[in-house]
């Protein structure tokens, strides 16, 4: 007789007391977010910031370790364009033979395990699951002035026949005074896994960073992303995350503005078909006077996809003169897909110029005429037009190598979906 | 820069007496002893010599009451009620119902004359002595505490063929009507606050427009609590039927007090084919004076079902009252090209806080709804827009435009916005803005060096904000909901 | 070249057409004047191919071809041009991106050879100094920002890069000041010659004036009352088409 297999959290607890004394670094902070996950158990729909998205699968699911890779990721790492310096980790664990020569800001979690303190364990599960069972990830830290150039971090899942894998990188990225870098991160993947990475960003006075996101996992994958940013005077967190896989994914993007003049952009694009569902949550917390934050966020739904935007610009008492921004527009290509839009202000202090806006709606039939009387196929129209779209957003990506990718990605999708 | 100094204090005196209808009406009243049981709901039944279908309508709403949690997702924070602490019945003793004028008690009438409302049909032709409020050509319903004591103009109304009385009557007299309609657009179980006012709901207006008719006058009640720890609990019923028209106001205050009452009441309209139904609603509940002390619980659930093709629900409401709102008027819209609105100022000072919004569900093809949304935060309050645009399936080519603006007038308070946008129709569209501002130094100093005072410059600029919303109301209510405004905001009483 | 017999459409089952018979030989341009809500815009898009129409008799012969049987942008590769009466805008799609696009789909359509973007600027180029349109106009998203004039300089300037065999304007001269009405005559004009066709819709004569019909019909109730040949517009001007719908009657 076959016993129960032990699925979402009891399985998760079980593989923690069986790893607990390989796991690097301090363990106290590891038994502390299994305590919470215990208690609290994975979200559920009773958890207002979790309204729309159901991780039911996640606690139906058995997840396995991933094995120390035999399968050869190669085909995998060729779809990824090759930008800076480029890091590449195969389920979770990081591959210094895959790898460029990794620079000396770089070290990997494995060796060097230390968890930061921005980001919040004790209150939301899947980064105590993070804390519990993180592995390795990219610690990257530059020092005062220092320009970093471009990294491109790379995450691979292979495929384990008969086997649903997780893995939960924990990243941290600090950049110190008056330092630049631009991030580049590519999730790619076959096969069902859940990938839970944890990333906690600090940019420090008059510090800049950009990160480029493009999250392009299995169509059967599970994609659960948390970032906190914290971003001092005169800094800046310029942030674009492109969605395009998973079949239910999660991004929750926290910026929190504790310094005078700081700048914090969240913009994404979620681009789904068949049955996927994503969701992408951001706030922003003003937390000091004169920070200026934009979440521009675009949805194009085809087949019977959802997908799911929340977005909180919080202003607390002190945060005078903040200009805070947030577009939030949905394009539903299909009569089976579904959007879910809930963009929030929260507001404390007077003098700041707060505004919010959302649509929804469809592609326009008379700019779709007025294409396809100048001759151009209906198809072929209507990408142009989700393509215009979608640039406003894009086009915020200032990085030229990851404006490219980013656009090759939306030529790719739309050539396997012609809708 | 934020608010001047000048402005916060013209703001900060506010309730320290600005509340003018703060006094108490000393008149005997018949009251049921403290509690909530099955017992306090036959008392309340048979007070109003009810049949039995609605004494076990109540019975099971109570049951149904009993399975539920007090709601606490609302932006809102009250110290626990305890429901068993009150009394749920209060009804002046004299008349346990509307009769003629000449036997309402006669304090009774004082108390509105005070309030400005006219009961005496002469006087509403004449105008009554210092009167403020809606003059003629209005029919009123007067509720004191748990029932009506009057309602004018019936006859005239009943000329036309509409039904225009307590609800209370309404089941004792149409009875078939009433039964056909209640609680088919809140059901009895919808939420804790609409389950128990469905188990001790005490009175209301009822109102049937038939066929065709477009109702000559415009109806309204005007809702005044007075006894002590009392809850208040009144059901309204309004039906359009094919064709008609309606317009009604609902007007409230309520005595000065330290201790908080709870006003829990459920609004159901319905308008069926090419119906229209335009319900406008100047709330001033007792806010709690500058400390936050005492005040009106304002939990209400109002809800219109265009169930007709072509009908149309409009909600106007200004809520400057009440110590703690949380309400959302919504439309459902099942028949095609129905239409839904909802327009509104709310105006939170000292530590009062509101939690309200809209909720328009579109299920037919080609409905329409509009929501316009404005918050003026003050003092230390807490202002929060809460709404839900939900389009189904089949709300094929259907559209909704939401505008809700936030000002703030000084630092201590705040202003929220949270919208819920759900689409599952491509042909759906929907466009949402919201913009957070406060009255600028520029804007301010522009008026007074046009001679203008501060108080004035305040007043103009919020009226200009609240512009596309009061402009909507009944002009009689529109005057009223200016002044209320003004003495909301700004330090000069009555 | 166009051959329209019987032609009845409806809107939201509304008749707006309701019988056209009309040829108009290669070469030639007719002028179709009305009163408004004559169905002049309707013919319009019923020959061009925009949903909303229902035809409920009669046909439409292009070149021997049906016409109605074709998608609007088979329509376009076979000639078909419309200039509307109000461009919509696109934002985020660029104009030079946009007419190569829609120029190379309309050659790859007829089994011509594509144009690469080399190729594409040195057309573009020389249409825009013929038309003295300033360069940027490429650069903008299409339509938008546009004054009224410039709209109507885009759809001149579409005409003349992708050379249509049928023009078609819907009241192009509407809210135009007399330099943009010059500007769309010489436009159409230049592409007159024996395989060019245009059918001119306009309420007011003046256009006539610059660009001078071989034949003018009436339209009016969804029924065309009278042709003629230039002079009837001279005629319309000076009666006005209340009395010229009363003396039809």
């Amino acid at each position: 007789m076959n016993a129960p297999i032990a699925t979402g959290v009891p399985a998760f607890l079980a593989r923690f007391e069986g790893l607990r004394t390989r796991l690097p670094g301090d363990p106290a902070p590891r038994l502390a977010a299994a305590e919470v996950l215990r208690t609290l158990g994975l979200p559920g729909r009773r958890n207002e910031a979790w309204h729309y998205t159901n991780l039911r699968p996640i606690e139906d699911a058995a997840f396995s370790e991933p094995l120390t890779a035999l399968r050869d990721s190669g085909m995998l790492l060729a779809r990824v364009p090759h930008i800076g310096t480029r890091l590449v980790f195969v389920d979770g664990r990081f591959r210094v033979d895959l790898s460029d020569t990794p620079p000396a800001i770089f070290r990997p979690f494995a060796m060097h395990a230390r968890f930061g303190d921005l980001a919040q364990p004790a209150r939301e599960p899947l980064v105590a699951l993070n804390t519990m069972l993180a592995e390795d990830g990219a610690i990257i830290t530059l020092p005062n002035d220092a320009d970093g150039g471009t990294i491109t971090l790379v995450s691979l899942a292979t495929e384990a026949p008969g086997r649903t894998t997780a893995f939960h990188p924990r990243h941290q990225i600090r950049v110190a005074a008056g330092a630049r870098l631009t991030l580049v991160e590519v999730a790619l993947g076959t096969g069902t896994y859940l990938h839970n990475p944890v990333t906690e960003i600090a940019v420090e006075d008059g510090a800049t960073l950009t990160h480029v996101r493009l999250q392009d996992e299995s169509p059967s994958a599970y994609h659960l992303a948390t970032l906190y940013s914290s971003v001092a005077a005169s800094g800046t967190y310029d942030s674009f995350t492109l969605t395009l896989g998973g079949r239910l994914s999660r991004t929750e993007i926290h910026a929190t503005l504790t310094g005078a003049g700081a700048i914090a952009h969240l913009n994404a694009a979620q681009i789904l078909t068949g049955i996927q569902h994503a969701d992408f949550t951001s706030v922003v917390r003003h937390a000091a006077p004169n920070g200026t934050s934009r979440q521009t966020v675009k949805n194009v739904l085809a087949g019977s996809s959802r997908g799911v935007f929340q977005g909180r610009i919080e202003v607390a008492r002190d945060a005078q003169k903040t200009d805070g921004y947030q577009m939030n527009q949905a394009l539903l290509l299909s009569p089976d897909a579904e959007v879910n839009s809930k963009p929030e202000l929260e507001i404390f202090a007077d003098d700041v110029k707060c505004s919010h806006g959302a649509t929804v709606g469809e592609l326009d039939a008379e700019q779709l005429f007025y294409l396809r009387s100048r001759g151009v196929p209906a198809s072929e129209a209507r990408a142009i037009l989700v393509r215009a779209f979608l640039s406003e957003a894009i086009e915020a990506v200032a990085h030229d190598d990851a404006r490219a990718m980013l656009e090759r990605a939306v030529s790719d999708w739309w050539e396997q979906h012609p809708a | 820069m934020p608010a001047v100094t000048e402005t916060l204090d013209t703001v900060s005196a506010v309730t320290q007496s600005g509340y003018k209808w703060g006094f108490e009406t000393t008149i005997e009243m018949d009251l049921a002893p403290k509690g909530l049981n099955e017992d306090i709901i036959r008392l309340i039944s048979a007070r109003k010599e009810e049949p039995d279908w609605l004494l076990e309508w109540r019975l099971k709403a109570f049951a149904a009451w009993q399975q539920m949690a007090e709601p606490h997702w609302a932006r809102v924070d009250h110290p626990r009620i305890d429901y068993q602490d009150l009394h749920y019945y209060a009804a002046p003793k004299k008349k346990a119902g509307p009769k003629s004028l000449d036997e309402v008690d006669p304090e009774l009438l004082r108390t509105y004359e005070k309030l400005g409302i006219p009961l005496k049909e002469r006087a509403i032709l004449a105008g009554v002595e210092g009167a403020d409020g809606p003059q003629s050509n209005i029919a009123m319903d007067a509720v004191f505490d748990s029932v009506s004591v009057a309602t004018t103009f019936r006859s005239t109304l009943m000329k036309a063929g509409v039904i225009f009385c307590p609800i209370s009557e309404a089941v004792r007299d149409y009875p078939e009507l009433v039964q056909q309609y209640l609680g088919t657009v809140v059901p009895m179980a919808d939420n804790f606050f609409a389950a128990l006012n469905s188990a001790v709901f005490t009175d209301g207006s009822f109102c049937y427009v038939p066929k065709g008719v477009r109702c000559p006058m415009e109806l309204s009640t005007y809702f005044r609590i007075n006894a002590r720890n009392t809850g208040q609990f009144e059901r309204t019923l309004i039906i359009a039927d094919a064709g008609s028209y309606v317009s009604y106001l609902e007007g409230c205050t309520a005595p000065q007090r330290d201790e908080n009452q709870l006003h829990a009441a459920v609004v159901e309209l319905i308008a069926m084919d090419d119906a229209q139904i335009k319900y406008s609603t100047v709330q001033n509940w007792y806010p709690g004076d500058a400390n936050g002390r005492g005040g009106i619980y304002n939990f209400v659930t109002k809800r219109g079902a265009c169930r007709g093709a072509r009908s149309k629900i409009s909600w106007t409401q200004v809520e400057t009252g009440s110590a703690i709102t949380w309400k959302y008027p919504s439309c459902v819209l099942m028949g095609d090209d129905s239409v839904g609105e909802f327009y509104s100022v709310a105006v939170t000072n000292n530590h009062q806080q509101a939690d309200t919004g809209s909720k328009m569900i579109h299920i037919g093809r080609n409905t329409k709804s509009t929501i316009v949304s404005k918050g003026i935060s003050a003092g230390k309050s807490n202002n929060t827009y809460r709404g839900l645009v939900r389009m189904l399936p089949k709300a094929a080519g259907a559209r909704n435009y939401t505008q809700c603006d936030s000002l703030l007038i000084g630092d201590q308070c705040g202003a929220h916005t949270v919208p819920y946008i759900e689409s599952r129709n491509p042909t759906a569209k929907v466009e949402h803005e919201a913009t957070t501002s406060k009255i600028a130094d520029d804007q301010l100093f522009y008026c007074r060096s046009r001679g203008l005072s501060e108080e004035d410059a305040v007043n103009l600029i919020v009226n200009g904000f609240c512009k596309d919303v009061l402009k909507e109301l009944p002009m009689e209510f529109a005057v009223e909901a200016q002044k209320l405004l003004a003495v909301s905001l700004e330090g000069s009483v009555g | 070249m166009l051959d329209i017999r019987g032609l009845a459409a409806s809107i939201n089952d509304t008749p707006i057409l309701k019988g056209i018979d009309l040829t108009v030989p290669q070469g030639e341009v007719h002028a179709i004047m009305g009163p408004n809500g004559s169905g002049k815009s309707t013919l319009a898009y019923v020959l061009s191919g925009r949903e909303g129409y229902e035809v409920t008799s009669g046909s439409v012969t292009y070149d021997g071809k049906d016409l109605l049987a074709i998608e609007p942008e088979d329509r376009a590769a076979a000639g078909v041009f419309l200039a509307f009466q109000y461009p919509v805008e696109l934002p985020g799609v660029g104009n030079a991106n946009f007419l190569r696009t829609a120029l190379n789909a309309q050659r790859r359509a007829r089994g011509e050879a594509e144009l690469d973007a080399v190729q594409f600027l040195k057309l573009a180029r020389g249409e825009l100094r013929r038309l003295a349109i300033a360069e940027d106009m490429l650069k903008r998203n299409v339509n938008v920002g546009f004054s009224g004039g410039e709209k109507k300089r885009n759809e001149v300037l579409q005409m003349a890069i992708l050379r249509p065999r049928l023009a078609i304007l819907d009241e192009t001269d509407s809210g135009l000041d007399i330099d943009a009405l010059k500007i769309v005559a010489e436009g159409v004009n230049a592409l007159r010659g024996p395989d060019f066709s245009a059918l001119v819709i306009t309420h007011y004569q003046r256009l006539l004036d610059h660009i001078v019909p071989d034949r003018v019909h009436v339209l009016a109730g969804g029924r065309i009352l009278r042709s003629g040949g230039p002079e009837l517009a001279r005629e319309l001007e000076a009666k006005g088409y209340t009395d010229m719908v009363a003396e039809a009657a």
